[in-house]
């Protein structure tokens, strides 16, 4: 027999050439990262590009149809028995009886494990009134999330997946979830999340892959990512209607140079030199636009994303993300 | 496979049961009320039969085991797979022979509550205990295996609305069709033709043949033989084609 390497060098994920079709859409074309033990890992990508289907190889829900994938050094697909005491999971929505009461899913879930959590504790945790005689179909969508949370963390797992865990939260759920995703990172549990909020990759993981068409676009840690490329672009806000063409003439650049992000967002390519930030002033001035926030050189995550999906959607079909990138782009990020 | 997991699966089947009002409605209140009503207000036996009492409950036995194993069952099924706690189920050490133990615990829980209260209900009516119980037993479960596989290939192949739907739309039909509050012998000939052909008219068949069947008529082993038919096919399809997920 040989031994499993993935072991002794403390890879808690192996995924590598994972392929998977749903007839003749091609969800995930070719993927493949590692993430180690102890890890919060996000996989970030637009809607579709496979970030779930990927998710939920790993889980055991479904086989892939080509590539090796490990997780705690089994093959989901075949060894779940072994698997499922030691994964939590968090499905993207659903997967609550709606008539239970918060803690009875939380009992029900832990009869299943060996050394489960104490559920009313485990409730208050997550910030649930243990007490509640509430059934999950009146929670809100926000308490809805923080119980499969809770579901997921029953039995003390070392590998939890999250399928987008804060969507439908409040801010201050959603700081909970974050403070108890670093509790548990502490502790040693690995963490596979997907998002598409990408201050929530940002300031949750340790790395980042960004996934687009089902393939790999980008890996590494946040920072990494954002210091790849040392930014040419300007970012800024103002009310909404902004004419980026008379803009981009303004300053003297290519009229694809200034884009609409939407919501009041626009973004220049091009340096943030003292001359341009001076032209932007006036051009705003002139029009009595007032001006929001101004973010020079720095490049967010968001904004490496937006450029890596951007550029990984016009290689596969030239022509199409030219014609109005920021439209392009601002669609494909959107839920 | 773990007891403990099954054990509070089940107190879960049967706790979400007895929540569901309507559930109550279909499993206890309308076989009961079929049982007092007919009695009751009408009262004229079938032909073969002493008195109306001696028709009735074994048809009701037979529209118990509908209502749980069928009604009841693919309903919840139907919405827990729309819900997605099939599919989170299925991340969870309870394994999924796990849950249809469960589950089967669930209907033959319910199936023994109704069967005691039936039993109750037509002794208070004038109906005579008999050793014949023994056999509707053994019936009932194959019965139950029967209209369970239907439930779960309606649950696991259709939408959860359809499901209900259906499910309901059926215990109607099947009510009539089935020879339990209304006799067989009073269909014309080709809607009787066509019912004894189904899993309905099969069970209540051969319920009344093992209780107080019609004077003069042996037990009716073809219904049996269908009825057995029924329960290794429905299973069948339902293994054979349950998706997890809607």
């Amino acid at each position: 027999m040989i031994a499993e390497p993935n072991m002794a060098s403390g890879v808690a994920i192996s995924v590598t050439g994972l392929e998977k079709s749903y007839g003749a859409n091609r969800a995930v074309n070719g993927l493949s990262f590692d993430v180690a033990r102890g890890e919060v890992f996000a996989l970030l990508g637009p809607n579709g590009a496979g970030k779930t289907t990927t998710v939920e190889v790993l889980e055991g829900y479904r086989r892939a149809d080509a590539g090796h994938v490990r997780v705690l050094g089994l093959d989901p697909g075949v060894d779940g028995r072994a698997l499922r005491p030691r994964v939590g999971v968090m499905l993207q929505e659903g997967g609550l009886y709606p008539g239970l009461r918060p803690l009875e899913v939380l009992r029900l879930f832990a009869a299943f494990y060996d050394n489960p959590e104490a559920p009313e504790a485990l409730l208050e945790r997550v910030g649930l009134d243990a007490g509640t005689r509430t059934a999950v179909r009146r929670l809100s969508g926000g308490q809805r999330q923080r119980l499969s949370l809770a579901a997921a963390l029953i039995g003390r797992p070392e590998l939890l997946f999250l399928d987008e865990p804060t969507a439908g939260m409040d801010p201050q759920a959603r700081s909970t979830t974050w403070e108890l995703i670093r509790e548990l990172q502490s502790g040693g549990v690995t963490i596979v999340l997907t998002t598409h909020l990408l201050d929530e990759a940002e300031a949750l993981c340790d790395r980042v892959a960004i996934i687009t068409s089902g393939t790999l676009a980008a890996i590494g840690t946040p920072r990494e990512l954002t210091s790849q490329t040392i930014a040419k672009e300007v970012l800024f806000t103002a009310a909404p209607g902004v004419d980026t063409l008379e803009l981009a003439h303004a300053l003297g650049l290519s009229t694809d140079a200034v884009w609409n992000a939407g919501d009041g967002r626009y973004e220049i390519r091009s340096a943030g030199t003292p001359q341009l930030v001076a032209e932007l002033a006036r051009f705003l001035a002139d029009r009595n636009i007032e001006l929001g926030t101004l973010q020079a050189n720095a490049r967010s995550l968001e904004s490496v994303f937006l450029q890596i999906t951007a550029e990984a959607e016009s290689e596969r079909e030239p022509g199409a993300a030219r014609e109005s990138p920021g439209a392009s782009r601002r669609a494909r990020v959107q839920r | 496979m773990n007891a403990r997991a099954i054990a509070a699966q089940t107190k879960t089947e049967l706790l979400l049961t007895l929540r569901r009002g309507e559930s109550l409605m279909v499993t206890f209140a309308i076989p009961l009320g079929v049982l007092v009503f007919f009695t009751k207000i009408d009262g004229t036996a079938p032909a073969g039969y002493r008195n109306a009492v001696d028709f009735l409950v074994p048809g009701v036995l037979a529209l118990a085991v509908m209502s749980s194993a069928l009604v009841s069952l693919a309903i919840a099924t139907g919405f827990e797979r729309r819900y997605g706690v099939l599919k989170r189920l299925g991340a969870t050490p309870l394994s999924r022979a796990g849950l249809l133990s469960a589950k089967t615990l669930m209907v033959v829980t319910l199936e023994t509550i109704q069967f005691a209260l039936i039993l109750a209900v037509g002794v208070a009516l004038g109906w005579h205990l008999s050793i014949g119980v023994l056999g509707a037993v053994g019936i009932m479960l194959i019965g139950t295996i029967a209209f369970a596989g239907f439930g779960m290939l309606l649950a696991g192949t259709l939408r959860a609305e359809a499901t209900l739907a259906l499910a309901n739309a059926l215990f109607l039909v099947l009510l009539f069709l089935g020879g339990m509050a209304y006799p067989l012998d009073k269909l014309p000939a080709f809607m009787r033709d066509l019912a004894q052909a189904l899993p309905a008219a099969a069970l209540s068949e051969c319920l009344h043949g093992a209780l107080t069947g019609p004077a003069g008529r042996g037990f009716p082993t073809g219904s049996l033989v269908m009825l057995c038919v029924w329960a290794i096919v429905l299973p069948a399809l339902a293994a054979k084609w349950f998706r997890w997920e809607e």
